[in-house]
């Protein structure tokens, strides 16, 4: 007897709970706030899992704000920072005058941050905005949460946009090819999906087929994974001719100005390195300030170091040339002692000026993150700094051809004492040339501050490369530099994935100094009369 | 040659200068003891060792404060090798023979420590070494204060397979002894535990290395076998800043597949903008993080001493901390500056860590220490996620074949090689 009345009254409490469903989702979200204050992961990942099968009113804006370190908890209640700075109950939504004392923002590990991102997969699958649709469909794609494909269903049903139509239907699948008891003919097509998504996260999805599936299953799962394989093969080959497009940029940039002092003016500048890091400096000065004084301009920060740099480094160049090399013309060793010499001064001035740790310099927006062409993923910072490096080979080309400075340049290069008879300030001409030179390594500088460590020793790791790259194109020849960059960095590339870095590079050494033999002159040699001056 | 010939002696040039600099601290009393500090403070390794000169004239400072040791005032020689291995013995033997230091702190490369061995035990002095390294090692003058394998290695590798799950590993290094010699024990720790071959990726990269384009899309390719993957990191100095630049920018997310890094501390974090590598992970025996009053206490001293509110404190700065305080109280034990004695009462002190627990030195030279986890934050600093109990060092790694019979044993053996299946010394 007394059995049946607590049955009976269980069933009565479902029932009535059934009907308010707010107050069930109360009393399941006073045990989801209980452990958000406990300071302990697996209680916070519980705490989500309570709020999102209660289906909590709050649930959205509670798991966002402990996605963003917003939510505040500490024993007592559990409170939301709005990002403008205002509190709200995380349980009612109520407005609070001030925060209650001795709360902390509730700590996040990765698995807590996987939790979230499936729950707010589960949550934004409904949401209006059709890009947060697709950002949803695209975490639960990565969670495979069987739990979800009811929601999943509902919404794919509801929706008219074929784009976020194509990411839920991929959803969908990434959970069916996992899940044992969906009916197999579903699972088959759910391979079929996949196989057509193609990308690496396909792949991975597949290959975490159950190992008891059926014999039928597994047969379309290997075939779809050597389909994927296949065309990511060829897209990888595509990869890495771009990875080595972009190191060939980078190599151009860092030797191109090289080219000039050392290519044409024949001057063995060990300093090159540290005109760059003089680049890389003042693009992180430039930055420092745009922090300090006018933060709207961050995004064209880039833009400004530009030129700064190369009249920076130009102008060192000019001091140095000024100062020691045109002592030293004709005296090759001795050149390249002291270049090497004042390459540690300025190294350990900077040193001494910034300090020996690495500098921080930020990429603007339009050079953060990567976008996709079929399964290549480019990033835009490499992308810009190939973009930049041609137009400063363009403009160098331009300068010697077409300008009367570069005619200047190229006559004393070509015959000194001719050029001195006609006319030509050949000591002012030579100063102009090695800023020249030094101001496009300033240049560089600005470009591989988005790439590499701004320290002191940022001109070292460049210097050898770069006359790599001027020998092997040929000395002199600006086209020659521009082909043998673009050749090392994409033999490099190619080699990398074969033979690992370290191997790589040894064999692209060993490369050059043979080709060195069969022709000492590089790729592009000089004829004429230039060749004996 | 001539090349090189140049390099020493324009090194040389500027490190005269530097020499200078150092003897200029103050010499206060007459009688004092000398300390040397024998770390880099130019050439590419000053990023990391310039701190750790900064903490040892810190310590060194504070403790003339409180009186010096045994009534006697310290004062510190500062030399710079340079960040040039073969510097490293020379200005080693000019602190012991020229200066008559009674303890040298120093180091940070296994290079330099190797390069400076000879001399120390040539000399018979004493050389306190603070930072992680590959272990397989236990010399009678080395104290180490950094982690060996089994102090951060092991316990990370632990942490990842039981709480992330992971089951294939991509162990990436630059290609020197340390990250060899510890891949070679990881490697024959996740065999052992069951990990299949062809889940384990060893990569070697060349030291500063700048374009990890093709490694990252290697490591994403790795990561699509439908295991969970992670990525053990052994990659020194300044390539960390391109090799987390590269993952950020190809959209590598922690929860996707997390990095642990054995060398990447508050200061290497500080060059770069760490937003989106929130949740990759370092392990470490020590996180500027950690809330200890102790912890809380050394901060405070250390940002009023650089007078730089901003400025960071690492593991390796606590390795000489501990070591230190190890250093003054052995020299109390001992009665005496003279290394002999120091050297046999060094074993079994006790120094407080600054994680809120006490260190040991230990028979075999290493001290114990906890492991802890940290998972790093957008301001930089990291989030501590597990911390072991005190682990103690293990100078000769359990994990391989050539080591695992050998402990190291200054107190009853005498010796830092003893094979415990043969019974005798000398490692066979």
């Amino acid at each position: 007897m007394r059995i049946l009345s607590s049955l009976l009254r269980a069933l009565a409490l479902a029932t009535l709970l059934a009907l308010q469903p707010g107050a069930a989702a109360a009393q399941g979200g006073d045990d989801a706030f209980a452990r958000f204050g406990a300071d302990s992961f697996s209680d916070t990942n519980r705490a989500i899992e309570i709020l999102i099968t209660s289906a909590h009113p709050q649930a959205a804006p509670i798991i966002e704000a402990l996605a963003e370190g917003r939510l505040l908890a500490g024993g007592g209640p559990v409170v939301i920072r709005t990002t403008d700075g205002r509190f709200i109950d995380a349980r009612t939504g109520a407005a609070l005058a001030s925060a209650p004392p001795g709360l902390a923002p509730v700590r996040l590990n990765n698995s807590v941050r996987r939790g979230i991102q499936a729950a707010l997969g589960g949550l934004g699958l409904l949401d209006p905005d059709t890009a947060r649709r697709i950002l949803a469909a695209e975490a639960v794609f990565k969670s495979r949460d069987a739990a979800l494909l009811p929601v999943l269903e509902g919404a794919l049903a509801k929706e008219t946009d074929a784009r976020a139509k194509a990411a839920l239907r991929q959803a969908q699948a990434a959970i069916l090819v996992a899940k044992a008891d969906a009916p197999p003919f579903d699972r088959i097509a759910a391979i079929d999906v996949l196989r057509e998504r193609g990308d690496q996260d396909a792949l991975a999805t597949l290959r975490s087929l159950p190992a008891e599936s059926s014999a039928s299953l597994k047969e379309a799962q290997a075939r779809a994974v050597s389909d994927i394989e296949g065309k990511l093969a060829l897209w990888r080959a595509g990869q890495n001719l771009w990875y080595g497009l972009s190191l060939g940029s980078v190599l151009l940039l860092a030797a191109i100005g090289l080219a000039i002092t050392f290519g044409v003016m024949g001057v063995i500048n060990m300093a090159h390195g540290e005109m760059v890091m003089i680049g890389a400096y003042t693009t992180f000065i430039v930055q420092e300030v745009i922090r300090t004084s006018a933060p709207g301009l961050f995004d064209y920060s880039l833009l400004i170091a530009v030129p700064l740099a190369f009249i920076v480094a130009g102008l060192v160049g000019i001091a140095i040339e000024r100062g020691v090399i045109r002592f030293l013309y004709g005296r090759p060793l001795e050149t390249l002692l002291a270049t090497w010499g004042i390459s540690l001064i300025l190294q350990q001035a900077v040193r001494t000026a910034f300090g020996p740790t690495n500098r921080e310099v930020g990429a603007p927006n339009f050079m953060s993150g990567a976008f996709e062409i079929g399964q290549l993923a480019i990033t835009w910072n490499r992308l810009w700094i190939i973009v930049f490096a041609i137009l400063v080979f363009a403009a160098l080309l331009a300068i010697l051809k077409l300008t009367p400075i570069g005619l200047q340049m190229r006559a004393v290069t070509q015959n000194r004492r001719m050029a001195s008879a006609m006319g030509i300030r050949t000591g002012r001409v030579d100063a102009l040339t090695f800023g020249l030179g030094s101001g496009v390594a300033g240049l560089a500088g600005v470009a591989l501050s988005q790439i590499d460590n701004v320290s002191p020793n940022l001109g070292q790791s460049y210097i050898i490369d770069s006359f790599m790259v001027v020998v092997f194109g040929g000395v002199g020849n600006l086209w020659g530099t521009l082909v043998a960059a673009m050749t090392l960095g994409v033999a490099n590339k190619l080699l990398e994935p074969y033979a690992g870095a370290v191997l790589g590079k040894i064999a692209l050494l060993v490369f050059i100094i043979l080709f060195i033999q069969k022709r000492p002159r590089g790729l592009f040699a000089l004829k004429g009369r230039a060749v004996e001056a | 040659m001539s090349v090189n010939t140049t390099r020493r002696v324009m090194l040389g040039a500027a490190l005269a200068g530097a020499t200078v600099l150092g003897s200029w601290l103050p010499a206060a009393a007459q009688e004092t003891i000398k300390v040397g500090i024998l770390h880099s403070l130019s050439g590419t390794m000053a990023i990391s060792e310039t701190t750790l000169k900064d903490v040892m004239l810190m310590l060194i400072e504070e403790q003339n404060k409180k009186g010096g040791v045994l009534g006697k005032k310290l004062e510190a020689v500062v030399v710079d090798p340079a960040s040039n291995w073969p510097l490293f013995a020379e200005k080693a033997r000019e602190l012991i023979t020229k200066d008559k230091v009674s303890a040298v702190f120093g180091c940070w490369t296994s290079v330099s420590r190797k390069s400076v061995l000879p001399v120390f035990k040539e000399l018979n002095s004493i050389l306190f070494y603070p930072v992680q390294y590959e272990g397989e090692e236990s010399e009678r003058n080395v104290f180490y204060t950094g982690a060996a394998p089994n102090q951060q290695a092991i316990p990370a590798v632990d942490y990842l397979a039981k709480e992330e799950k992971v089951q294939r590993w991509v162990l990436a290094g630059t290609d020197y002894v340390y990250p060899r010699t510890t891949n070679k024990i990881l490697e024959a720790y996740l065999l052992a535990k069951g990990v299949a071959k062809e889940d384990i990726m060893i990569n070697y990269t060349p030291f500063g290395h700048s374009d990890w384009q093709t490694i990252v899309s290697d490591i994403k390719k790795f990561g699509t076998a439908g295991k969970k993957t992670a990525v053990v990191s052994t990659i020194n100095g300044d390539a960390n800043v391109p090799f987390y630049k590269e993952l950020g920018n190809q959209g590598v997310k922690a929860t996707d597949i997390p990095v642990v890094a054995f060398s990447v501390g508050e200061e290497e974090l500080a060059g770069i903008d760490t937003k989106p590598l929130v949740g990759h992970l370092a392990a470490w025996n020590y996180f500027q993080s950690v809330k200890t009053p102790e912890n809380e206490a050394f901060i405070k001293q250390w940002k009023a001493y650089k007078k730089n509110d901003k400025a960071v404190t690492n593991d390796p700065m606590e390795a000489h901390v501990i070591g230190f305080a190890m250093w003054v109280k052995a020299v109390e034990k001992a009665k005496s500056f003279d290394p002999d004695k120091v050297i046999d009462a060094l074993p079994g002190i006790e120094a407080p860590n600054l994680t809120g627990g006490i260190s040991k030195m230990l028979p075999n030279h290493h001290i114990t220490k906890p492991v802890l986890i940290g998972e790093i934050k957008a301001d930089g600093q990291f989030d501590v996620v597990s911390k072991t109990d005190l682990v103690p060092g293990d100078a000769w790694s359990k994990h391989l074949d050539g080591s695992k019979d050998l402990i190291g044993d200054w107190v009853e053996k005498k010796c830092g090689n003893f094979n415990v299946k043969s019974g005798k010394c000398g490692g066979a």
